[in-house]
């Protein structure tokens, strides 16, 4: 049977110069009849390959069914059954390279926007979806240690079956990378809140202002709850370690990302301060440094470039980030490896870079970088911010030695149940990943509440 | 939220803060600290504590009004409420491996060393206890320090109490009579730095307290990264205490004025 052509609906999106200067989302979601439209292209294949791209099986072609149809409780029924974040989901995960990479469809004219769908279902599901009912008490009670996605997973899933919740969250807001790294203009924190407060109603206890392992040792965690989960997140910034590194102007992504979008410091009347650099340099090309420079862009930089040591080919970030980046005018300083930070007064003036050039693929199937000798220039900035990724926290096992970690530092768990060596102890997300994405984060969450269930005979 | 139980003006800009605390003041230790915000829109501002009864599940602070966020917190009324209190962080203070110690308190540092005073003259080994202050009206817990020091030298910039002179005066006339095994500083950084520049020429070990800018204060921001021995480390997860002579104090002075500039306008901005 032929296909007739029907391309894909594009997500409306906020003027590039425009958006480049405020904190207002980038992509403006569908309209009821887009999402509707935009379902009714799914194929329904025999196999729906595309839950097996998606790390928490989402009944995807169900859920766009009921879309199609104009059903939207229904599909939000649907997606609800294995993913608590649809509205996060449908905005961070990198669907063009897990579901919609499987869709048949993108053979014919482009994968169904199973992302932009989602995205509509989760907010209509914030602002319609009935109140949320507390579960009948099974006599279980649970620790759920950090507030991010897969702490927010495990929570919701468990609390969903009667089980007694407390979360023990560190910062004085909950919901962990999704309210400190993730920006505004890309997941709105209003949105997080609602997710936050349905997750209350339900009867979850979010103990703020906790360090597990400081405020509360983790053996008296472990001693007062039927099952303790640990979704403590990433961890330490990296950084380069070269000269210059420790001079004024020179963040980490991590304490940038965390002023601006935590603690409000664009907003006038917050007392938290913040560099406005004039020419900012962000070194390294995942998500986060995107996240970093454009952020930068609406702090009032005149010029932000990513500075990066591989081509464009192996930048990590998702190809919508990297686009979104450069229509807003974000400069990409590619095969290119900072060597130094040059200073003035103690504020850092410029970067030593090096020509890099490709050679043979490395461990991680990427060509490895190799610098080009003589070709060394500079880079004028008055900000940098180093984007190079997270190593594991030495807070948590130096608070609880039992807690079994591998020679990295991230925590060890059996992959099917996310449960460590220690009874009733389980872990998930980027504390055993490393770095790593929202929905890997809530895969796990969701992996070891199933675990703990069953162990308990629940589900 | 938590609520300041009393608050008590110790000297000029000087205030000491007792706040309701249970989990914190049952799990602290000597050398560790707190991060609070006062208000909504405030910062994260870390303290280090200065003591803590569990009992009454209270935590001690004492923060002298120098920029924005401690001058709001002085606004906060006896009995009033600040929004939020974390901790304890940071490891607590390990002078296990010393028998002979001589403390150095500067400024409002005095606070801070009052508790291994205390520790010492609890574990039958007293020590020598050096206070300084700008003049005597910022000199602080002198009673409490002649109960728990083996003896208590006060020195003002002054003179107007105790001997007139620095620090480091006080420090090289104890050293040339006594032989101590660790000097332990803390005060302003100008005030540490000049501590370990002598006692590295007295070859005393020496340790200080960083009380670096952060922001969540467990690791994650990377704001308060010194260098120490020649590597990166984390005032908040590796410290706060040091090796006084590692520390790379020209870095460390400077990373500390990162914000002036923004906070003095910001503190205009508010008037």
């Amino acid at each position: 049977m032929a296909i007739e052509k029907k391309p894909r609906n594009k997500m409306p999106e906020q003027d590039a110069k425009e958006r480049a200067r405020n904190f207002g989302e980038v992509a403006l979601g569908y309209t009821a009849q887009q999402a509707k439209d935009e379902a009714s292209r799914c194929m329904h294949c025999k196999n729906a390959p595309c839950r097996q791209g998606c790390p928490v099986a989402v009944d995807i072609p169900a859920f766009l069914e009921a879309t199609a149809a104009g059903d939207f409780d229904k599909a939000g029924e649907i997606i609800g059954r294995t993913s608590s974040l649809p509205a996060v989901c449908g905005r961070v995960c990198p669907q063009e390279s897990q579901c919609e990479k499987m869709c048949l469809r993108a053979r014919i004219d482009g994968a169904v926007a199973i992302g932009n769908t989602e995205r509509f279902i989760g907010d209509h599901m914030l602002q319609n979806g009935c109140k949320p009912r507390k579960a009948a008490p099974i006599g279980k009670c649970a620790a759920v240690i950090g507030s991010g996605p897969a702490g927010l997973t495990c929570a919701a899933e468990l609390a969903g079956h009667g089980v007694e919740v407390t979360v023990f969250e560190a910062f004085h807001k909950a919901g962990g990378v999704l309210v400190y790294g993730i920006p505004e203009f890309r997941l709105p924190k209003s949105l997080v809140q609602a997710e936050i407060d349905k997750l209350c109603a339900s009867g979850v206890d979010i103990k703020l202002n906790t360090v597990a392992g400081k405020t509360v040792p983790i053996e008296e965690i472990v001693e007062q709850y039927d099952a303790v989960f640990i979704g403590s997140g990433a961890g330490l910034p990296m950084f380069m370690n070269i000269e210059g590194e420790n001079l004024n102007g020179v963040y980490s992504a991590n304490e940038y990302l965390t002023r601006v979008n935590l603690m409000k410091a664009y907003a006038p009347e917050s007392a938290t301060p913040v560099q406005r650099g004039k020419h900012v340099a962000v070194i390294g090309a995942g998500n986060v440094a995107m996240d970093a420079a454009r952020t930068a862009l609406r702090m009032g930089a005149e010029s932000v470039k990513v500075i990066y040591r591989r081509g464009r080919e192996e930048m990590p970030a998702r190809a919508e980030e990297i686009g979104h980046a450069e229509q807003e005018g974000i400069e990409f300083c590619l095969l290119t490896n900072p060597v130094s930070f040059a200073g003035e007064n103690g504020w850092v003036k410029s970067i030593r870079c090096v020509k890099m050039e490709l050679g043979e693929a490395d461990a991680s199937g990427r060509r490895s970088p190799r610098p080009v000798a003589g070709s060394e220039f500079d880079i004028v900035a008055d900000m940098v911010i180093v984007s190079l990724g997270t190593r594991p926290n030495p807070l948590l096992k130096n608070s609880f030695p039992a807690l079994p970690t591998s020679a990295k530092g991230t925590i060890v768990v059996n992959e099917e149940t996310m449960q460590t060596s220690l009874d009733g102890v389980y872990a998930g997300g980027d504390a055993v990943t490393g770095a790593a994405t929202v929905i890997l984060a809530m895969g796990a969450g969701r992996k070891a509440s199933k675990a703990i269930l069953q162990k308990w005979g629940i589900v | 939220m938590n609520t300041i139980v009393k608050k008590t003006r110790l000297a000029e800009n000087v205030t000491e803060y007792v706040i309701a605390a249970p989990d914190v003041a049952r799990h602290a230790h000597p050398g560790q600290f707190v991060i609070l915000r006062v208000d909504q829109n405030g910062e994260r501002v870390p303290f280090t504590i200065c003591d803590y009864d569990a009992a009454a599940g209270t935590v001690t602070i004492l923060v002298q009004e120098v920029g924005y966020s401690t001058k709001q917190l002085a606004t906060v009324p006896e009995g009033g409420c600040i929004v939020d209190f974390v901790g304890p962080l940071g490891n607590p203070t390990d002078l296990s491996a010393y028998k002979n110690i001589l403390l150095i308190g500067g400024g409002i540092g005095a606070a801070v060393i009052y508790p291994q005073a205390k520790a010492l003259r609890e574990k039958g080994q007293p020590s020598d206890v050096i206070v300084g202050a700008r003049n005597v009206s910022l000199l602080m817990y002198e009673k409490e320090f002649k109960a728990a020091a083996k003896e208590l030298f006060l020195v003002t910039d002054d003179g107007s109490s105790g001997v007139k002179g620095f620090v480091t005066d006080a420090l090289q006339k104890l050293a040339a009579q006594n032989t101590y095994d660790c000097v332990f500083a803390v005060g302003p950084m100008p005030m540490m730095r000049a501590v370990c520049e002598l006692t590295k020429t007295l070859h005393i070990k020496t340790v200080v307290s960083m009380n670096s800018i952060m922001v969540d204060g467990t690791g994650m921001c990377g704001g308060c990264r010194l260098t120490c021995g020649g590597k990166t480390k984390y005032a908040c997860v590796d410290g706060p205490e040091f090796d006084g002579h590692e520390i790379d104090w020209d870095e460390a002075i400077n990373r500390s004025k990162t914000y002036k500039a923004q906070e003095a306008e910001h503190m205009c901005r508010l008037r």
